[in-house]
Formats: C-alpha cells, structure tokens, sequence
C-alpha cells in the first residue's frame, strides 16, 4: 500500500466522498455527481449544493480480481456504475454482496465505509459504497 | 438526604457541604428523540472457531463479524444515520456527537468528527471519543444527558461502537464481536420517544480486563471478571438507581443488561429476581456475540423496538476497570410513529451470512500482506 498519502486532496472531497452531496443547477435544474462548478446542461455557473438520497440502481459491474495498489487485501471486489434516483451515473464499489447475487437493475442503497488505507501510520479513508437494500 | 462528614485520623475534618444525592437527574428532564442500531452481516459460529483451536464448549452461539470494509467508525456512521432518520431532526442542531469506543480506528484522532462530517453535524458542535472498556457507550450517554439537561445543547448524540478484539484461542475470541447503536438526546417533549427517569453511576478501580498501549489484544483477569467486577458492579448500580427512585424490579417491563455472553445477565437478572421473559428482548450476545460499547445501547434498541408507551426499562451497563451505568427509561407515544422510520436492530441480525475462520481472519485484518 505504497502510494504517497495526499491527504489535503482528500479532505477537499469529503462531504461528496462521505454523504454524496452534488450540486443542482439553479437555471435548469439538473443535478450533477460530483459537484460542478458549471453547469454541462446549460452551461450556468448558479449552482447549488444538494444531498442526494443515496438509492440508485447497478446498470453494470465487473469483478475486480486484480486491484490497483492499495486495495490489494479486499480483493476480489465488485466495482460498478449506479445510476442515482436523481440521475448523476456513478463508479462506485459494491459492498455486503457476493458476486453471484449481483443483477442488472438491482435496487442499492449508499453506505459509508472504509475505502483505503495507507500503510500503518497513514490516514484512513472513509467514502461511499453500494449494498443491497437493508429495508 | 444526610450531610456526610468524614473524619479522618489527622486533625482534619472535611465537610461535605453538597447532599449525598446518589442519583443523576439534570436539571431539564430529557428523552431520546432518536435511536439506532447497526449490526454487520457476516456471523461466525462458535462451533467453527472452536473447532480450529479444539473448544468445544461455548458462551455463545454466534457472533457478528465486521466486513473488510468496516471499523467502529463506519459502524457508528450507520447506527447515527438510523438514529438521525427516527429523530426527524436537522442534524446542525446536534451539538454534541460523542463516541464510545475500545476499537477506534486511529489512537489518536477522533472518530466523533468523521461521524459528524458524514452525518452533516459539522461544524458547530462539541466531539470527542470516549473510552471505558465496554462502557464508553452509556459513558458518552450519561454525558449527552448532562449537555442537554443543563441547557447547554438543544441536541447530543452518545455513540457506543465496536469491532472488538479477542486473542486467537482466547475464549474471549467467542464472543468479542462488532455492533453499535447512537441514541439522539433531547428535552424532553412529544418528540421524544422515550425519557430518562434519572441515572447512577457505579465506579472503583478493578482491573479485572485491559489492552496496554500498542497492544493489540486485551488482557483479562480470568475468573476475577465476574465477582469482583461485573456482578459487584451491575448489581450494585441497578440497586442503587431503583433505591434513589423508589422502584422495585417489578415496576420494570423490560431489562438490559451488559452482555459479553448469554450466561453472566442472566445471573443478575436472578440476583435482582427479574424473571427472564423481561431479559430475553434485549438479550442478543446469544446471537450476534458481545459488542463492547456497543452491547447494552443495541440492547435497548431492539427492546424500543417492541416496547409499548408507558413501559419502563432498566438499563445496566459494565465497562471493565470498572464501572455501570444504570438507567431508567419510560417508554412515550412517539416511539409508535418512529421505530419503523429506520430499520430495526433483527433486521440486522436476521441480514446474515457465514464465514469460516480463515474468511474471518481476513475480516478481521489478521492478514500480513
């Protein structure tokens, strides 16, 4: 897990990483993940911050059996593309599911969790995941 | 009410101006406006652990096992979301989050804050990370009760998390498990779903079970837990509440012990004569294992799932080093119109899968890699 920490880089992120706030375009309407700073609909920079319900759908997945580094030990890992209720499409890895009970189309809800580590006496970063549904 | 004045052999004498009021009761009476649990879904069976260090006989049937992913943070960000979906609240009024762990993720720097930054409490709030071996939990709760019954906080949140850590082949490694509950406090009103009735706190220096700086795993004092630790501790602090609020255990509908098996809460449930049908709803070491700070909080979550307006519980904690927290809750109307707004504590028990001791040893990150 030798990858050089940039921990401001990540703290930047953390509201998007650990609740998934994106922006709303004021103009138009549409809600962007991750936030932008102009609009790619109609190009307005009157954005607004909103948190988005965290419940989406898996429109694809593979399985990760060979992990950039840093990720090594939650090897294999499901890595998938969810379209959010608000519409934003995002990569995210799925969690608290075996491979084999993943579908096109199955119901997921946002979970924060553990996403790396760096080294022993490096930060620990938190940020979404994906899993079946509790309720 | 007596005033105390102790005489020591010196010339000295001490007066205790303050009345010897045992109990704790804040000024403003405060309720929980929101509850909530989280379990992990793996399980391990106690069988299957016994059977990689030849044990055959156990405390528990099984206990829960934390994903890859989780620690006592992410857990406690769940159980807080949960909480914060029944309490209906903004969580900017919060503004204490306090979370009680033995398994924090970094030694030093708080989980309170990522909880808080995950939750969007942030920023104007008070937040730290308490430890008290298993007690933690109730430790940050008779806290929040402090914040927000002298008017400091309209809201506080008390956090009890754990992935609690058991030796290999230690007959702790039966039972430490991974689980926690958040309870919201607020004053008490119509959105509170229940209200504390008054507390007590029962300490002294025991060390009958601790983990050294750098340790990994803890150190017990064997068979000097029980007596001289749990049974001294729980007993005499669930005494001390029902003698201060002029309760017998027959006015309590329901009651939550500490539980690092099936058997120890059981025993003082026959001390205190409670019958086992008032113990059994918050009883869960039997089958998620005992969750450190997490225990008695995910206890009372599962009761405040079932329990009716009007019914009372009595609520024990025990954190080895030692001490209990004891308190009185009565049950209020809200909880009918809040409990299904999260999913319950068996929801999360009942979402399990099994693994093997090698998958749990990856779980756990025993792995060198």
């Amino acid at each position: 897990m030798g990858k050089p920490m940039q921990v401001s880089r990540f703290w930047r992120h953390f509201k998007e990483k650990y609740r998934l706030i994106g922006t709303k375009c004021k103009k138009c309407g549409k809600i962007h993940f991750p936030p932008r700073q102009v609009c790619n609909e109609c190009g307005s920079r009157e954005m607004e911050e909103v948190q988005l319900s965290g419940r989406g759908k898996v429109i694809s997945w593979t399985i990760v059996r060979n992990p950039p580094s840093g990720f090594e030990y939650y090897k294999p890992y499901p890595l998938a593309l969810i379209e959010l209720e608000e519409g934003p499409i995002i990569l995210a890895q799925l969690t608290d599911v075996e491979p084999e009970e993943i579908t096109f189309g199955m119901e997921v809800e946002m979970v924060t969790r553990k996403i790396r580590e760096f080294n022993e006496d490096g930060i620990i970063l938190y940020g979404y995941k994906f899993r079946p549904p509790v309720k | 009410m007596r005033l105390a004045i102790s005489q020591r052999k010196s010339d000295s004498t001490f007066l205790r101006v303050m009345p010897m009021r045992k109990l704790l009761r804040p000024i403003k009476d405060v309720g929980i406006v929101g509850y909530g649990a989280y379990v992990p879904m793996f399980r391990i069976k106690s069988a299957e652990i016994g059977r990689v260090w030849g044990i055959n006989a156990f405390p528990i049937e099984e206990k829960a096992v934390n994903n890859l992913d989780e620690d006592a943070l992410t857990i406690g960000i769940e159980a807080a979301r949960n909480a914060l979906k029944r309490a209906k609240i903004d969580p900017g009024l919060i503004r204490a989050i306090w979370f009680g762990s033995e398994s924090k993720p970094y030694a030093v720097k708080p989980s309170a804050t990522v909880i808080a930054e995950a939750i969007g409490a942030t920023p104007h709030l008070d937040a730290a990370d308490f430890e008290f071996a298993c007690k933690a939990g109730t430790e940050a709760l008779q806290a929040a009760i402090g914040f927000v019954g002298s008017g400091m906080a309209e809201y506080a949140m008390a956090i009890g998390a754990d992935t609690a850590q058991g030796r290999p082949g230690d007959h702790l490694e039966f039972t430490a498990a991974a689980g926690g509950a958040a309870y919201i406090v607020g004053e008490k009103s119509s959105e509170t779903l229940a209200y504390f009735e008054g507390s007590y706190s029962y300490v002294t220096d025991t060390p009958d079970f601790w983990r050294r700086q750098h340790e990994h795993y803890p150190r017990h004092g064997n068979r000097f837990t029980g007596e001289p630790a749990y049974f001294r501790h729980i007993i005499n602090a669930a005494k001390g509440l029902m003698e201060e609020l002029g309760l017998t255990v027959n006015d309590f509908d329901y009651a939550v012990f500490h539980q690092p098996n099936v058997k120890f809460p059981l025993t003082v449930a026959k001390i205190l004569g409670i019958p086992v049908e008032r113990v059994k709803p918050g009883l869960l070491s039997g089958v998620i294992g005992n969750t450190y700070s997490g225990a008695t909080l995910v206890g009372v979550s599962a009761v405040l799932d079932i329990a009716k307006p009007g019914e009372r519980i009595l609520w024990v904690s025990f954190g080895s080093g030692a001490g209990s927290d004891a308190f009185s809750l009565v049950v209020q109307d809200a909880i009918e119109e809040k409990r299904d707004l999260a999913p319950k504590t068996w929801d999360y028990i009942n979402r399990k899968k099994y693994i093997d001791y090698a998958l749990y040893v990856k779980h756990r990150g025993k792995l060198l890699m």
